[in-house]
């Protein structure tokens, strides 16, 4: 118990990266993400790595392409407006099958907006950003220790389907601290980049491009890539299935609301009214199996956010047809508290099917 | 076992370090911790406050707007976050700044203590952060003395490193002080 050390979110991100092997970090300041730099910075000379502070986020994210081309682990954090100017080079590594990392600890929008905890970039990270027919593996924790965890998980997928991974997190779980065991669950192991930009001396060039113009060259491409998110789908779908046995209602959350629909499920439970927690960690790939399998079971469905509802078309899309589904959501800023959840969770199971904003 | 509390004053008061050295010692417990701070953007004269949640299960929510007890070091603080106190619920309101009359709820143990003058009669004005830690330690009953003391070497930062004899003697004080019952 005592290898637990009370840390803060985003060092826990950090220090993950740096235990999976991550040794160039690039990036520019914003709130409400700056302890990752800041603790890069000081880590990443220690270690042999490079830490570049650089002019933009679009000069960010282009030297993370640059290093990942070259088979490092690379990785960039920002917030939302800087996130957006990312997409770009997110597209092209996404069209170039060239694994990073990027970290958005999402701040309230659209536009420069707040510093204050939001979800409002789900969408984004999810369905898109960037141009183009692509997915991004997307990973949102909900502790601290998950901030590490699933950091290191980011970097392993990234590199087992060349892919970007992203890993979302409201600014709460960024900055809170909770105990956290600062070392892996397992030993990461660096895979082997046979198909990296390292010099041709010796071997046959090679090219990491995102241009297909002969004929049914880019359609073929999709094909690969759309066959890799099938995969993807198949075999990495993460989430926490918490009090659903004997359920009547199925809270559905992610982050920061999930948290607090477990303090609202157990004091809805000590009112004898049975509800139960489906955790997405992973929202692409999301639990549409998994959602679809409860809610056939649960019709009584809740689904909890910081944002207007945008996890919530996942859910209506995966779940079973005879599920209703109210939704609670707090964009802007704000964020639930124990007793929202449980007057809302109320509702659901008289059946509203409403969006309460 | 579960409990939270909402620390809350103005920056420089010392609310961070308080709440870190409680969140310390309950992890040594085996206990699970959440720390959730909040400061405006001036360190000093800007609002702080933190919520810490201690049990001995998993934490769910790490904001509570109906938190087991407050401690208040100055009368924003107080108007706050009083009504939100569960009843039963603890009040540590520093009465150095914070007028007696505004301590209004009689469904919780109000401790009221005049943090800032009893750290100047110690010979130290920078202790009244102690002095509250103390009360509350002896309030909450889920932290020892002996626990506090254990981990005041990790907490502090190793400059400050000389002034743990003076605030471990503040705690004790704050501790007496809540051990006397309502003043």
């Amino acid at each position: 118990m005592t290898d637990l050390k009370l840390t803060k979110g985003n060092i826990a991100l950090a220090e993950g990266a740096l235990q999976a092997g991550c040794r160039y970090y690039f990036g520019y300041p914003i709130t409400p993400q700056n302890d990752i730099p800041e603790y890069l910075a000081r880590q990443l000379p220690k270690l042999g790595g490079t830490f570049i502070p650089a002019e933009s986020e679009i000069a960010s994210i282009n030297m993370v392409m640059g290093a990942a081309a070259a088979g490092k682990r690379a990785m960039t954090s920002s917030s939302g407006p800087g996130i957006s100017l990312m997409q770009e080079a997110l597209s092209y590594m996404a069209g170039s099958d060239t694994p990073c990392v990027v970290v958005n600890i999402m701040r309230c929008g659209p536009g420069l907006g707040g510093i204050s905890p939001t979800q409002g970039d789900y969408s984004q990270a999810v369905h898109g950003g960037g141009h183009g027919d692509y997915h991004n593996i997307v990973l949102a924790p909900a502790s601290v220790q998950e901030m590490f965890d699933l950091t290191i998980k980011a970097f392993e997928l990234a590199d087992k389907y060349r892919n970007p991974a992203m890993v979302i997190a409201d600014a709460m779980i960024g900055q809170f601290q909770e105990p956290c065991r600062l070392t892996p669950k397992e030993p990461v192991v660096l895979p082997e980049k046979p198909w990296a930009l390292t010099g041709r001396k010796g071997r046959t060039p090679q090219l990491i491009k995102s241009l297909y113009l002969g004929d049914g060259e880019q359609e073929a491409h999709n094909m690969l890539l759309v066959r890799k998110y099938r995969e993807i789908q198949d075999n990495e779908v993460m989430c926490e299935e918490w009090h659903l046995d004997d359920a009547e209602v199925m809270i559905i959350a992610f982050g920061t609301p999930s948290r607090v629909a477990k303090t609202a499920i157990i004091q809805a439970r000590a009112q004898g009214i049975k509800v139960g927690l489906l955790r997405p960690l992973t929202v692409f790939p999301f639990p549409s199996k998994q959602v679809y399998e409860h809610s056939s079971r649960i019709p009584n469905v809740l689904v909890v956010e910081m944002n207007t509802g945008q996890m919530l078309r996942d859910v209506q899309i995966a779940a079973h047809k005879d599920a209703r589904i109210h939704f609670y959501g707090r964009p802007g800023g704000g964020f639930p508290y124990p007793e929202d959840v449980l007057r809302e969770l109320k509702k659901a199971m008289e059946g509203a099917y409403e969006r309460s904003l | 076992m579960y409990y939270d509390v909402i620390m809350a004053g103005f920056g420089g008061q010392g609310i961070q370090i308080i709440s870190q050295i409680v969140a310390v010692a309950a992890i040594k417990k085996g206990l699970s911790v959440t720390y959730l701070p909040s400061y405006g953007v001036e360190k000093r004269g800007g609002r702080t406050n933190v919520t810490l949640v201690v049990s001995d299960g998993e934490i769910g929510s790490m904001v509570t707007n109906t938190p087991v007890s407050i401690i208040a070091m100055d009368t924003i603080a107080l108007e706050k976050y009083q009504p939100m106190v569960t009843p039963g619920g603890l009040v540590i309101a520093n009465t150095s700044l914070i007028a007696k009359e505004l301590l209004s709820r009689d469904d919780i143990d109000n401790l009221p203590i005049p943090c800032n003058e009893e750290a100047i009669a110690m010979g130290n004005s920078r202790v009244a952060n102690m002095i509250a830690l103390g009360a509350f330690i002896a309030r909450a009953h889920f932290l020892e003395y002996a626990d506090i003391e254990g981990v005041m070497q990790e907490v502090v930062p190793e400059r400050l490193r000389q002034t743990i004899p003076g605030n471990l003697a503040a705690i004790r004080r704050g501790m007496e002080i809540a051990a006397n019952g309502k003043r």
